[in-house]
């Protein structure tokens, strides 16, 4: 049987997130599908069928489908579950609201946030922020599963030439209405498929600081900008920056955390990343037990001087 | 209008979590419990909404085994009116949660189920959204601000690149993110009135619900070490390393 993975995208292309849940589905099967359900989203469509390794992309145009709302993806999952083995969504906000509903629609246990695959039916996921990993086996078919990104390398978005086949819509719920999306403007690359990350916490004390301080770095280094919980919550920065166990998980090949003391749901975030980055003022912050390299001191001194660093 | 409040008994936000050395699963002897912190931010809300004349009662439930009693009465404490213990000491995954949960929202009818986007033990981040599923009911995840109509709500809700906001029609599964509110911390008065309101224990068996697991975890294992690196004395310092010795600029 095939291996099905739900496409993340907006109607125009997909979004880096549903690359490696390909590379997790191929670790299972050769025979991949992609499912792009939307509105107006033939040019995600073919942008699916380009991607590399793949089979097929199951393509679905419907107005049901066209802001991904849980209670219409879940019924058209559902709808085609029987077909597959194995059905994968990436563990990003996306991935969480919709694969649960579809899971309960066909009586299946989701495993979430799975980091390793070890066989079919037997796959690694983090449990407690990440203080701990379980194995887990399970029985049920289809086997459900939100992939953590950060655990498998993404496949290329080009090279491939895989059919796109037009799938009926299933029921349109009429359960909720959508009114409005805002999503935060930035030219910098998306958190999760940043190379280069640097993070602000509380000791940022304020948001002129982020944008005063934080910012020009991230423009030298094409770096995306994150955030503790504790800057989220102060609102120096939008919601959507925040990085720990229940915002995003990142894992980029640099990770430079300033003024972040390192509270155990923030490293559950970023902890994988290759490279990181410690600027704090406090040495005993517990972010240096985890990082590569360490700087103590004022951050109000450092960034300009690392900026200044940076263009020479 | 009523509100169900589903809460989860967890090792507390603030106890540093152990890996049992038998690799069966994590160190819970002696070990700080608490309510989940985003179900304590869903009886926060469920407690608002009852406060400002929306809903009329808030109901806790939650399943477990005899020691949840204690989190039911924290959520009386806080202000919800009665509880509700599935009993069990059987170990329960998210499905069997949701189907636990739907028998009880069969028997008592609310408008809306209010609970925690995930518990901080297990991370799964499902129930509501199975919930919801097994109701066919609208569900919104990841609420960081809820209004109340007569017969909808309206929630922004947490998504990848910033907020949405959806407008559900009643009865619907709610889960709350971290940015909804701020939760009140119970007063002594009210810890000493939530021991005398109601609290009914009923069995998984009663309620006719198979909670046989799913899934089963061969083991558990420590997160990969990471090593502390090395302390850099200067900002060129630092830069030169990580242009000539990580690579990474």
């Amino acid at each position: 049987m095939s291996v099905l993975v739900i496409a993340e995208h907006d109607n125009s292309s997909i979004k880096p997130s549903t690359l490696p849940t390909i590379t997790a589905a191929r670790a299972l099967d050769s025979d991949v599908h992609v499912l792009v359900a939307g509105a107006g989203s033939d040019e995600a469509a073919s942008a699916a069928g380009k991607i590399h390794g793949i089979s097929k992309v199951l393509h679905c145009d419907d107005a049901a489908y066209e802001h991904g709302l849980a209670e219409n993806m879940g019924q058209l999952i559902a709808k085609i579950a029987p077909d597959y083995s194995h059905i994968l969504a990436p563990a990003s906000f996306f991935g969480k609201n919709i694969l649960p509903r579809a899971a309960a629609l066909v009586d299946v246990q989701q495993i979430s946030d799975v980091s390793a695959i070890e066989g079919a039916d037997t796959f690694v996921r983090p449990i407690y922020a990440g203080n701990g990993f379980e194995t887990v086996q399970i029985s049920d078919t289809p086997k459900m599963l939100t992939i953590r990104t950060t655990g498998f390398d993404p496949v290329k978005s080009e090279g491939g030439s895989a059919p796109v086949e037009n799938i009926d819509s299933a029921d349109d719920t009429g359960l909720t209405e959508f009114v409005s999306r805002e999503l935060t403007k930035s030219e910098r690359p998306e958190l999760t498929a940043a190379d280069i990350i640097i993070s602000g916490g509380r000791g940022l004390a304020s948001g002129e600081n982020f944008e005063k301080l934080i910012e020009p770095i991230a423009d030298k280094l094409s770096a995306a900008i994150g955030a503790s919980r504790a800057a989220v919550d102060a609102g120096y920065v939008p919601n959507d920056y925040q990085v720990g166990q229940t915002g995003k998980i990142v894992a980029p090949n640099l990770y430079i955390a300033v003024g972040i003391s390192g509270a155990i749901q923030h490293l559950a975030g970023m902890k994988d990343s290759k490279v990181i980055v410690a600027i704090n003022k406090d040495e005993e912050a517990p972010i240096f037990q985890i990082s590569d390299y360490g700087l103590v001191g004022d951050l109000f001194e450092i960034l300009p001087e690392l900026d200044k660093a940076l263009s020479a | 209008m009523k509100i169900i409040v589903p809460v989860k008994r967890v090792i507390d936000a603030y106890v540093t979590v152990r890996v049992k050395a038998d690799q069966t699963g994590v160190e819970t002897a002696n070990v700080k419990m608490s309510m989940n912190p985003f179900c304590e931010i869903a009886v926060e809300e469920a407690i608002r909404l009852k406060e400002a004349g929306k809903a009329d009662e808030v109901i806790a439930v939650t399943a477990g085994p005899a020691q949840c009693q204690e989190t039911l009465r924290a959520a009386m404490a806080m202000g919800a009116d009665r509880a509700i213990l599935i009993q069990t000491d059987d170990e329960l995954q998210p499905l069997a949660v949701a189907k636990l949960l739907k028998a009880v929202v069969d028997k008592e009818n609310p408008e809306i189920v209010m609970l925690g986007k995930q518990a901080i033990d297990g991370d799964h981040n499902q129930t509501g959204q199975m919930l919801s599923a097994l109701l066919g009911w609208g569900v919104a995840a990841f609420a960081s601000k809820i209004e109340c109509g007569d017969d909808n709500v309206t929630v922004t809700r947490e998504i990848d690149g910033g907020l949405e906001t959806l407008k559900l029609k009643l009865p619907a599964v709610i889960t709350t993110d971290l940015r909804l509110n701020e939760p009140r911390y119970a007063s002594l008065p009210n810890i000493m009135k939530a021991k005398k309101k109601q609290l009914d224990t009923m069995t998984p068996d009663e309620l006719g619900v198979d909670i046989a697991p799913r899934f089963k975890t061969l083991k558990v294992t420590e997160p990969p070490e990471r090593q502390a690196g090395i302390m850099v004395d200067s900002v060129s310092d630092l830069v030169e390393k990580l242009r000539n010795e990580a690579k990474v600029i």
